[in-house]
């Protein structure tokens, strides 16, 4: 089991320590929905270190992304970042990541910690090109500050002008006199946030700053449980939830990802544009509850005669709604918002409502 | 850890605390620490008599569903109206304003396979 440069921090906080994807993590630290209302309110910080990091290099660097992603690389500027996933050869996902770009020969792509193994093979096996490709995830470790007041946390940190970032923009700078920190104005909470990738070494001093400077802001660590909750609320998918080796990006709504450019050849370019013209039969929904209960994943999805008709493939209570929300696979005459569909829920089958995903955006 | 000397145990962590013929049923501080935030209680075998270890209900924490076992045998008298709105009171009093169940004790001799807040106190070490 690995630990990341922070387990002592997380342990002097009294987290709940748990297994996951091979590393030792907080899955909570003063309670999920204490910390899923201070990322809403307020604003948290997470160690989000297990995930992985892979540097792409070299003249053939675009070659290589271009045919592995199904997003547009060559949209991508010095300082911009994009979400995006790699088609598996299949129809499915290997991964859903980010791309982010230094400059047109050396490129950063972050993805999933379960699937740092398989991805960093995968990309080796397509690599026909010779691109230059680096593992960092061992030497780097990423922190999320979430939530209203994140930005002004770390403005107290950095000369750096966070105001003026967009979303999927970052720079590297000098972060709590630590330089060399990429900050990426993404998250994964459906709020205003960053991420810092920071060298293993920094990332203790840059935590503790960070955990200073948030202090008049009611800064709390915030754990695995909670980035779940949040990120159900927003609508964002949990790639072996939501996504899979067997779903594709156009079922999952994630169609914004795929670029089908005539100067683009990509993995399962020609699937996806079949499918993409001959419409999918199953699409991933957002759904809440209209009776008491929490839809959680593997649970059936019924019709109101009772028979299946998908599967939730992630569920929880709502911290902020206080209602069972989730998301699922259901047929595409389902799909539009206000369909009623029905979760087996134990013994009981119970009424839900399809929504517009994120279930919950700030008004 | 709170254990109250003056409740009976089982090693599925529910407390029983028995009033003459009735008892009150919950979930153990050990319990509720473990579970995390309790999101939901789901208990509909109100009047229904069950019998020892049996499922009489289930506690949802964020991320987890559990069943809870009847310590002894028994008709569930009443389910606590305060969990359907507020089912955080099993966090925050779990041997007091968080109970679960009032049973109707069946056969008292049951109680003797209880454990004492000793030995539930080992189980949790």
């Amino acid at each position: 089991m690995k630990d990341t440069p922070l387990i002592s921090k997380h342990r002097e906080l009294g987290a709940k320590i748990v297994e996951f994807a091979g590393f030792n993590m907080p899955i909570e630290y003063t309670g999920v929905n204490d910390e899923h209302m201070a990322v809403r309110e307020g604003v948290g910080i997470f160690d989000v270190s297990h995930m992985g990091e892979f540097w792409i290099k070299g003249p053939q660097a675009l070659n290589l992304l271009q045919k592995v992603s199904a997003n547009d690389a060559s949209r991508l500027k010095p300082g911009k970042a994009h979400y995006t996933c790699l088609p598996n050869g299949k129809g499915g996902i290997v991964d859903d990541f980010l791309i982010y770009q230094y400059d047109d020969q050396l490129y950063m792509v972050v993805v999933n910690a379960a699937n740092i193994e398989k991805d960093w093979n995968w990309f080796n096996q397509q690599n026909t090109f010779g691109a230059e490709l680096e593992d960092a995830s061992d030497r780097m470790s990423l922190m999320a500050i979430q939530g209203p007041y994140a930005q002004a946390t770390l403005e107290k940190l950095t000369d750096e002008d966070l105001a003026s970032m967009k979303p999927f923009r970052f720079k590297v700078g000098t972060l709590a006199g630590y330089d060399q920190v990429i900050i990426s104005a993404t998250g994964y909470t459906g709020e205003h946030g960053f991420e810092l990738y920071v060298k293993n070494e920094d990332a203790p001093g840059i935590w503790e700053q960070i955990m200073q400077a948030g202090k008049q802001y009611g800064i709390k660590p915030v754990g695995l449980g909670a980035r779940d909750t949040l990120r159900l609320e927003a609508g964002l998918c949990l790639y072996g939830n939501d996504i899979d080796e067997t779903t594709s990006p156009l079922e999952a709504g994630i169609d914004f990802v795929v670029k089908f450019k005539e100067y683009k050849d990509f993995i399962d370019k020609d699937y996806l544009w079949k499918q993409k013209q001959e419409g999918v039969s199953r699409k991933l929904v957002g759904f809440v509850m209209e009776e008491k209960g929490i839809p959680r994943q593997h649970y059936e999805i019924a019709d109101a005669d009772g028979n299946v008709i998908g599967q939730v493939t992630s569920g929880t209570m709502s911290p902020v709604l206080k209602q069972g929300v989730g998301m699922g696979y259901v047929p595409v005459s389902y799909t539009q918002p206000g369909s009623q569909i029905f979760i087996r829920i134990r013994k009981k089958v119970l009424k839900a409502k399809v929504v517009q995903m994120p279930v919950f955006k700030k008004s | 850890m709170n254990i109250p000397e003056n409740l009976k145990y089982t090693k599925d962590h529910e407390w029983i605390k028995v009033d003459g013929d009735e008892a009150y049923v919950g979930i153990t501080d050990y319990a509720q620490n473990e579970l995390g935030d309790v999101v939901f209680v789901e208990i509909e075998t109100e009047g229904e008599k069950l019998d020892k270890e049996e499922v009489f209900g289930t506690v949802e924490a964020v991320k987890t569903v559990s069943d809870i076992f009847m310590p002894i045998s028994g008709e569930v008298e009443e389910v606590n109206p305060k969990l359907e709105d507020t089912p955080e009171i099993v966090n925050k009093d779990p041997y007091g304003e968080g109970w679960l169940i009032k049973v109707k004790i069946s056969d008292k001799s049951e109680l003797d396979d209880l454990l004492e807040a000793s030995k539930y106190k080992e189980l949790t070490e």
